[in-house]
C-alpha cells in the first residue's frame, strides 16, 4: 500500500472510531443513569438522555464571563474532546485493529489520560470564578493521588508480561493478545486480583464520579471547575466525560478482560469482528457497572484530604502487594522451571 | 433563539431562595425524590445558575436578596424559564405590608409560571413543571 493510501486508511478509520467512541460513551451515560435509577426505586431517564441533553446544551447560549480568558476558556473543552478521543485510538475494541495501536503503548495511553482532566483544569482557572479555582486546585490534588497506584497496574502487567517473556510487554496489542490470568500461577492471580482492585478504584477519579468527585461537587463547590461554563462548552465537556467512560472501560477490558467471543466459537470473519465488538462492550457495560454505577449509588463523597490518603496510603499499599505477589509469583514461577 | 423538542426532555433546573421560610425548599426536595421521579423526563437540579433552563424562586425577595436575584437570573443562558413557588414569591404572603420587602418575585425579574400554595405540594410544583413545558411548546410553535 502506498504512504498516501496508509494515510488515508488511517484517517478514514480515525473518524469511524472517533464516532463510535462518542456514540458509545453517551450510550454509556445513559445506561448508567438508568441503572443507578433502578437501583434507587425509580424508572430513570430514557437510555437516549445524554443524547438528549447534548441537544439541548447546543441550543442554549454560549457565556464567556467578563473575567474570563476567553481563548483559553473556550479552547478548554475541545482539547478536552479531542485528548479523549486520541486515547480511544491507541485501545484495542474487540477484535478490531486500533487505528494507532502500533504508534504507541500504555505508557503513552497513561500520559494521554491526564490531558482531558488538565484540560478541565485550565479551563477552570480561564473562567475567573473563585468556585472553579477550587475545583481546579482539588482536580490537580485528584490527579496527583491517582497517578500513582495507576502506574503500579501498568507497571506491574507489563513486567509480569515481560518476565514471562512477551515482547513488547508495555504495547496495549500484546497485553491483549496475551491474557494475563493465563500466565501467572495462584500467587499471581491473586496479586493480579488486588491489582484489579485498584484499577476498579482509580476508575471514578478519572471520571470524576462520586465518591472521587470532589473537584465537582455540586452541593459545595456549585459544580467546581465548569460552574460558568454553559451551552456548546459545556456540551462538549460532557462529550469528553462520555469518551473517557468508555476508554477506561474499554482500558480495563484490554488490561484484564481481554478474552474474545471468536477465540471459543469459529465463525467467519466477518461475524466476529461484529460478535466481538459486541462482546466488548457487553464487557464495558459490566466494568463501567461495577466500577462506577454501584460505587456512586452506594457511596457518599470523600474529602480532598481523604481521597489523597486512599490512594497514596491504602490503594498505593494494596497495589504494592499485588506487584510483589506477582514478582514471587514470577520467581516461583522460574525456579520450579530450573528444577 | 429558539427551544428545540430536545429542551422539553432535559430541564435542567436551578433553585433560588430570596428569603423563604424553608418549607417551599423541603416540597421541591420531596418532589424530587424517588416518589416523584422527574429524572425520567430529564428534569435534575443543578449546582450552578449557568447549567440551568428553568429558575425556581422561593421567598418573597427580601430587601438583601434583590440584588442577587437580579445578578442570578441574568447568569442564566438562554432560552429560562423562571418558575415562581410558594404564595411569598406570587403576593408576599403574609409578609405582604413589611418594610423589608423588594417583591413579589414578578417586580424583580420575569416570571413564566407561578405555583400557589404555602408550601405547595410536590405535585402542585410538578403540575408547574408540565404547565411550563406547554409554554415551551408554545414558544418552539412561535405563537407566544
Amino acid at each position: 500500500m502506498t504512504l498516501a493510501g496508509t494515510i488515508g486508511s488511517i484517517i478514514l478509520w480515525t473518524v469511524l472510531v472517533s464516532l463510535f467512541g462518542l456514540v458509545a460513551g453517551l450510550f454509556l451515560l445513559g445506561i448508567d443513569r438508568k441503572l443507578a435509577a433502578h437501583m434507587q426505586a425509580r424508572i430513570g431517564p430514557p437510555l437516549r438522555q445524554p443524547f438528549i441533553d447534548i441537544r439541548k446544551l447546543l441550543v442554549k447560549e454560549n457565556i464567556v464571563p467578563e473575567n474570563a480568558i476567553p481563548w483559553l476558556f473556550n479552547s478548554a473543552p475541545v482539547i478536552a474532546v479531542v485528548s479523549s478521543l486520541v486515547i480511544l485510538l491507541y485501545i484495542p475494541l474487540g477484535s478490531l485493529i486500533s487505528p494507532l495501536g502500533m504508534y504507541g503503548d500504555l505508557i503513552l495511553v497513561m500520559y494521554l489520560l491526564t490531558i482531558p482532566a488538565l484540560a478541565m483544569v485550565a479551563g477552570g482557572f480561564a473562567s475567573g470564578s473563585p468556585y472553579a479555582t477550587v475545583g481546579a486546585q482539588r482536580e490537580m490534588v485528584t490527579m496527583i493521588g491517582y497517578e500513582f497506584p495507576l502506574a503500579i497496574v501498568v507497571i506491574g502487567i507489563a513486567w509480569r508480561l515481560w518476565a514471562a517473556g512477551v515482547a513488547h510487554p508495555f504495547l496495549l496489542s500484546s497485553i491483549a493478545g496475551n491474557p494475563i490470568w493465563g500466565i501467572v500461577g495462584p500467587l499471581g492471580i491473586i496479586g493480579l486480583i488486588l491489582l484489579l482492585i485498584v484499577l476498579a478504584v482509580v476508575t471514578p477519579a478519572e471520571l470524576s464520579r462520586i465518591p472521587f468527585d470532589t473537584q465537582e461537587a455540586e452541593t459545595e463547590l456549585a459544580g467546581g471547575l465548569l460552574v460558568e461554563y454553559s451551552g456548546r462548552n459545556l456540551a462538549l465537556f460532557s462529550l469528553s466525560t462520555a469518551v473517557k467512560t468508555l476508554v477506561m472501560g474499554a482500558l480495563a477490558v484490554a488490561i484484564f478482560f481481554p478474552w474474545n467471543l471468536s477465540s471459543f466459537v469459529a465463525m467467519p470473519a466477518g461475524v466476529a469482528q461484529v460478535a466481538d465488538l459486541l462482546f466488548f462492550l457487553a464487557k464495558v457495560v459490566l466494568v463501567m457497572f461495577i466500577t462506577v454505577t454501584l460505587v456512586r449509588v452506594g457511596m457518599a463523597r470523600f474529602r480532598i484530604n481523604q481521597v489523597v490518603t486512599v490512594y497514596w496510603v491504602h490503594f498505593a499499599l494494596i497495589g504494592l502487594a499485588g506487584l510483589l505477589l506477582l514478582m514471587a509469583d514470577s520467581a516461583l514461577g522460574t525456579a520450579a522451571g530450573v528444577l | 433563539m429558539k427551544p428545540t423538542p430536545s429542551f422539553n426532555r432535559s430541564l435542567w433546573v436551578y433553585h433560588f431562595n430570596s428569603g423563604s421560610c424553608n418549607g417551599c425548599e423541603i416540597e421541591i426536595v420531596a418532589a424530587i425524590t424517588p416518589r416523584y421521579d422527574p429524572e425520567r423526563f430529564g428534569i435534575k437540579l443543578v449546582g450552578s445558575p449557568r447549567h440551568a433552563d428553568v429558575m425556581l424562586v422561593t421567598g418573597p425577595v427580601v430587601k438583601k436578596m434583590k440584588d442577587r436575584l437580579l445578578r442570578v437570573y441574568s447568569q442564566i443562558p438562554d432560552p429560562k424559564v423562571v418558575m415562581c413557588i410558594g404564595t411569598c414569591g406570587i403576593s408576599g404572603g403574609v409578609f405582604y405590608d413589611s418594610y423589608n420587602l423588594e417583591g413579589p418575585v414578578d417586580e424583580v425579574i420575569p416570571v413564566d409560571v407561578y405555583v400557589p400554595g404555602c408550601p405547595p405540594r410536590p405535585e402542585a410544583i410538578i403540575h408547574g413543571v408540565v404547565t411550563a413545558l406547554a409554554k415551551l411548546e408554545r414558544l418552539e410553535g412561535g405563537s407566544a
